[in-house]
């Protein structure tokens, strides 16, 4: 071995294990991904969840999305199941049933048809419908896909259910391929009509982004940071749906 | 808390990816500098037109900078959201670079195939502005090349389990026998590839405007009005493969276009008391100043609280498929205030500050094509190399001074490399280039 290539060897097995020591440390601290307040307040309310926890009812919620609302083979990973957790840590009192009905590769239309039928079986106090991804990958007419959301949101609030809308994920990777903005406006535009609380996951990951808190543009394989990614976004939709109802500051104080 | 711009306020805002503009012929004339015999053939001849036409010969150089501009910011547009995307009108006001573009396309191809129609007769015309719809077509499928490139790499490279919803998007590749001959059939155009199969429409039909024009031009005006005013009421569209529909409507974008054929055939001329009254000027500054509030609230929408819901609810959405007429009133506004404020012999647009721009707007086809290959591999290496905001920037400059650097060699190729070539066979070839870029 010559000279030189001792060090190579120490300066590599260095670099190898910095990361490796990083990323221990970020898997023992939680994430730092901040969401600033502007994205996670809304002048929609939800009356029926509020009602539910003052009156320590069961607080039933029913999350109903396509494929980014789990990871594949670590459900239990995914923002549903996190934000199960969260809510059970901060409403101690109140029992959350959480349960979640994917519709893999269905269009707003498509899961419409069901959507009655779903929530006369569950009877949810709160559905969190998340919902565009497909609409926008098919290229639907962004006024169908409006039509779509208005309908089942309108089907949902008629079935006796509070609604939060859960809009596409940020994914600058296919951005080239995807063109979101019109199903981002278009589901504003109903959550405005009808009155209901739109969760902009879209600027929030684009938030996290830009801020630097994950590199969305990775190549990684592994379900490491989308686990992270979806930890974050169930604390910060439990944040959103209790500042929604308006529980907060109550059971703080 | 100035970020999020596109996605901040509802409806209006359009599909980013869209933002894109059109490509034109490169502009009419020839630059005076180097006026070549056949120009002064072409002007004798054009000397008798029933419509009138800008004195031949005489290149308008504002349309060459604003085109220029336009393939800039629609460039940076299609980019990832940057510091430059800050300086992108849309940011400003409810019009952006694409009416620009759509405009100037109409004004110049008028100006020179309406040119051709008179000298050469409707067969000869259209002949031509068919070899130029062929070329723009030939660009489009170049350009779909490149993507299907560049989607191959990404659905092979990226599996982030986070994204495996949106990876469905590559499904299309399974199926290659339909998706590429929808894409031939100009039905299946990947997100930023909507403009030149516009394009590619309008083009289609110049023959038709201009033989309208050239017998009453008012009401080729008129009748462009009216199909725009019943695609609104009846809501036509043209579908698109795999679903959905045109992005560009064309029934609705054709206003534009034919506007600026109509402002190049003359029109331009008879409006001028219009534009130089000062009631025009402050209307026009109202309403630029109107929309910019408007559009504030969308980038801070603290500030939404102080939108009247009724108007709100009038106005949105603004949409950018149909050409709402809210946007193009923004841009007639901003094209007012433009022609008032920079006089066509403007001393600064000869300068070399703004060589650069008028490089760029003179050769649209190349450049725009360019434009969104670099958006693409700006992308990619955003993408693959990573970086922060600085590198987002620098990769704007970078595609920036590229499309300069292109389009200052193209233009070195018609002034000095093909000089070489023989005599006759280069006065024909000018010729034709006319709508080229000579």
């Amino acid at each position: 071995m010559r000279p030189g290539s001792g060090t190579v060897l120490v300066l590599a097995l260095l670099a190898g294990l910095a990361p490796a020591g990083l990323a221990r440390a970020q898997d023992a601290a939680p994430q730092a991904c901040e969401v600033p307040p502007y994205l996670l307040s809304t002048e929609s309310t939800l009356p029926k969840v509020a009602e539910a926890v003052k009156n320590a009812r069961p607080l039933t919620v029913l999350v109903v999305g396509s494929r980014s609302s789990t990871i594949l083979s670590s459900e239990n990973s995914a923002y549903p199941a996190r934000l199960q957790a969260a809510l059970k840590e901060k409403l101690p009192s109140t029992p959350i049933n959480l349960s979640v009905e994917l519709h893999t590769g269905k269009t707003a239309e498509e899961v419409d048809a069901g959507l009655v039928k779903l929530v006369e079986a569950k009877r949810p106090t709160l559905v969190i419908w998340q919902t565009g991804t497909v609409d926008a990958m098919r290229s639907v007419d962004p006024d169908d896909f409006r039509g779509a959301v208005d309908e089942g949101v309108a089907a949902l609030q008629n079935a006796g259910a509070d609604v939060v809308l859960v809009n596409l994920q940020y994914s600058p990777r296919t951005e080239t391929m995807i063109s979101a903005p019109p199903y981002l406006d278009n589901m504003r535009v109903v959550a405005q009509q009808h009155n209901v609380p739109l969760f902009d996951r879209f600027a929030i990951m684009r938030h996290w982004n830009d801020a630097g808190d994950f590199d969305l543009f990775s190549t990684f394989h592994g379900t490491d940071m989308a686990k992270r990614v979806h930890a974050c976004l169930g604390r910060a939709l439990s944040k959103f749906v209790l500042d929604a109802a308006r529980l907060d500051q109550a059971q703080q104080n | 808390m100035l970020s999020f711009p596109d996605s901040a306020r509802a409806k209006a805002q359009l599909p980013k990816r869209c933002q894109m503009s059109s490509i034109a012929d490169p502009v009419a004339g020839t630059p005076r500098s180097d006026a070549k015999a056949s120009d002064a053939k072409a002007a004798a001849a054009s000397s008798a037109p029933a419509i009138a036409f800008p004195v031949a010969g005489e290149r308008e150089l504002r349309l060459d900078l604003f085109r220029g501009m336009a393939l800039w910011l629609i460039f940076i547009d299609h980019l990832p959201t940057n510091i430059l995307t800050w300086f992108t009108i849309r940011n400003y006001g409810f019009s952006d670079a694409t009416e620009i573009f759509i405009f100037i396309s109409g004004y110049t191809a008028a100006f020179v195939y309406g040119r051709a129609m008179l000298e050469a007769g409707f067969v000869v015309a259209t002949a031509r502005i068919m070899r130029r719809v062929w070329q723009i077509y030939v660009a489009h499928v170049f350009l779909f090349t490149i993507f299907l490139a560049e989607i191959s790499y990404v659905a092979t490279r990226f599996e982030n389990p986070l994204y495996s919803e949106e990876m469905g998007i590559m499904d299309f590749l399974k199926q290659p026998d339909v998706t590429i001959v929808q894409a031939l059939l100009l039905r299946f155009r990947p997100v930023n590839m909507d403009v030149l199969p516009l394009y590619i429409v309008l083009m289609l039909f110049l023959p038709i405007i201009l033989w309208l024009m050239k017998w009453r031009a008012d009401v080729a005006l008129g009748l462009s009005v009216l199909l725009y005013a019943l695609t609104w009421h009846f809501d036509w569209y043209l579908t698109a493969y795999p679903s959905g529909f045109w992005i560009f409507n064309p029934f609705c974008w054709q206003l534009l276009f034919v506007f600026g054929a109509w402002c190049a055939l003359g029109g331009a001329q008879r409006m001028s008391r219009i534009l130089s009254s000062p009631v025009t000027m402050w209307i026009c500054i109202t309403y630029l100043v109107a929309a910019f509030f408007v559009t504030l609230t969308w980038h801070i929408p603290q500030l939404s609280f102080l939108m009247p819901k009724r108007i709100e609810q009038w106005m949105y959405p603004i949409t950018k498929t149909d050409l709402d007429v809210l946007r193009f009133a923004h841009f007639l506004a901003l094209a007012a205030l433009t022609v008032r404020f920079l006089p066509k012999d403007w001393s600064g647009l000869k300068s070399r500050w703004l060589r650069p721009l008028i490089l760029c707007g003179q050769h649209s086809l190349e450049i725009f094509c360019l434009g969104v290959f670099l958006a693409f591999a700006g992308h990619f290496v955003l993408a693959e190399v990573g970086g922060g905001a600085l590198t987002h920037a620098l990769v704007s400059l970078a595609g920036i001074l590229i499309m300069w650097g292109m389009a200052w060699v193209i233009s070195w190729y018609k002034h000095s490399a093909d000089k070489g070539a023989s005599k006759t066979k280069s006065t024909a070839i000018n010729a034709d280039m006319a709508g080229g870029s000579a």
